[in-house]
């Protein structure tokens, strides 16, 4: 019992060392790679390539003054950004990295805790996290605060839906709402290559899923040219960067999201996959992921918000429902 | 309809296409205080009170350049030339030569002013000073140093 309790704790730490490492660079990767997109440098002034800019970037943000606005409700508005990173971060439980490993004679899963319902914990979570947007434009007593948060609700929900049907697609070609379990039983077969529910169920996760992390071109939250930057308007110093991230931090969710329940986890392609371990794919599969989300930033346009809920509810959400209907009467047909 | 839609998805497709080709050119930004851009043969920069080839001033002391100016950064103290100290051709000369960088305006009609070409605005543009009193430039500072560096063929007449 000991045992387990350190290695959760051990794999605990290690996890959001990694990972809040991996969001800080995410954000100088974002730059880099939308200064390469837009014909320019990008940061590169501060180290080697401008590796230490998410350093100075943090301890800028650390270092402010802790600013509160006069009208604001404090319990609430110290509690939107918090919720907005531990929900993020939270999600991480439930993901697989790899294979079971062993190590000093113990066998550990690449995985903090393999629950049984494991998608339905990130979905949970993840709707959670919403209301750190939510509360964080209420508390603010602002009105573009009010407003991006309130577009963020109606965007949040649209698009869940969005991304449950896709997932539930996943869930009736696995037979099992286990993370590790819809890993493994794409051993053969990814899930994209799956036609057509594999494929559909993984486009409308990919667009949901911009849009769940309100990013280009879904970005309509912060929509900086309309609402100076929506929810976290009035939030200033390490309060920002927990938003920031958050907001980032879900990126990196939904990229491995991705990967798990649609590019195989921790499966490479068919031949060279036995050439790296199974870790390095995720990574791979991730990374790509993240790629996806800043390509999509660096060509598209925000789209107006009628667009928005039109492209969700008149377009997405009919062709998720009758794509988990063929694949629950074709699945059902065939296991006859 | 469908096949709005479906133009519509392809524009969407060759728009990534687009991005994609971009991100593996080189960058067009020049690195400034790394590397300069050349800049123009005409550009006006700060000022040079330029020197005929024997050495001898241009200016004159005439102050056109202090009339001239329309933000009256010029200040000029002329003084007569003797046999014995004969700084510039003419009868008199700029014992001091002033102008304000701070503000002066970069318009050049100094330069179009002056009789003998003395003033001229060369290519140098980062002027910055950490005290009002050192972006005052003084008779010594605006100088040219030999003939010819500020620019002006030191044989021209004017």
């Amino acid at each position: 019992m000991t045992g387990l309790l350190v290695e959760a704790l051990i794999k605990s730490i290690v996890l959001l060392l990694v990972l809040l490492t991996a969001t800080a660079y995410l954000t100088l990767l974002e730059r880099r790679l939308l200064g390469k997109f837009q014909l320019r440098f990008g940061p590169n002034r501060a180290g080697p390539l401008g590796l230490l800019q998410p350093l100075a970037d943090g301890l800028k943000l650390l270092f402010k003054e802790s600013f509160v606005p006069a009208q604001v409700d404090p319990i609430i508005y110290w509690l939107a950004p918090s919720i907005s990173m531990v929900t993020a971060l939270f999600v991480y439980a439930v993901i697989p990295f790899g294979p079971s490993i062993q190590l000093f004679g113990r066998t550990i899963p690449l995985v903090l805790a393999d629950v049984n319902v494991g998608i339905l914990v990130v979905l949970a979570t993840s709707s959670i996290g919403v209301y750190g947007i939510i509360l964080g434009g209420w508390s603010a007593s602002n009105k573009f605060s009010l407003l991006g948060s309130l577009r963020s609700s109606a965007q949040l929900i649209s698009y869940e839906l969005t991304l449950g049907l896709g997932v539930i697609a996943v869930v009736l070609l696995a037979g099992s709402l286990s993370m590790v379990q819809i890993v493994e039983a794409q051993r053969d077969l990814w899930f994209v290559f799956r036609f057509p529910y594999g494929t559909v169920a993984f486009m409308l996760f990919l667009i949901a899923g911009v849009a769940e992390t309100n990013r280009a071109p879904f970005d309509l939250p912060e929509a900086e040219q309309e609402l100076v930057a929506g929810y976290q308007t009035e939030y200033g110093g390490f309060k920002f960067a927990m938003f920031y991230i958050g907001e980032y931090m879900s990126v990196i969710t939904i990229s491995a999201l991705a990967t798990t329940l649609f590019l195989g986890g921790w499966y490479g392609p068919p031949v060279i996959g036995r050439w790296l371990p199974g870790i390095v794919w995720v990574i791979l599969k991730i990374f790509a992921g993240v790629f996806w989300f800043v390509w999509l930033r660096a060509t598209f346009p925000r789209v107006r918000h009628d667009q928005l809920m039109t492209l969700g509810w008149k377009v997405l959400l009919p062709v998720g429902l009758v794509n988990v209907l063929l694949a629950a009467v074709v699945l059902a047909l065939r296991s006859r | 309809m469908i096949r709005r839609r479906w133009g519509q998805v392809l524009g969407m497709l060759r728009g990534l296409s687009v991005t994609f080709r971009v991100l593996f050119r080189p960058p067009v930004t020049t690195t400034y205080p790394d590397e300069k851009t050349r800049v123009e043969e005409r550009f006006k920069g700060r000022h040079w009170l330029t020197r005929y080839a024997d050495g001898l001033e241009r200016c004159i002391g005439c102050e056109l350049c202090v009339i001239v100016c329309p933000s009256q950064a010029i200040f000029v103290q002329a003084a007569e030339n003797t046999p014995e100290h004969q700084v510039s051709r003419g009868e008199r000369y700029a014992a001091d030569f002033q102008i304000n960088m701070l503000r002066c305006i970069f318009c050049g009609f100094c330069e179009e002013a002056c009789p003998t070409g003395a003033i001229v605005l060369g290519h140098d543009y980062e002027l910055a000073g950490y005290t009002r009193a050192s972006m005052i430039y003084t008779k010594p500072m605006l100088t040219e140093p030999y003939p010819g560096a500020g620019g002006r063929d030191p044989h021209r007449e004017v």
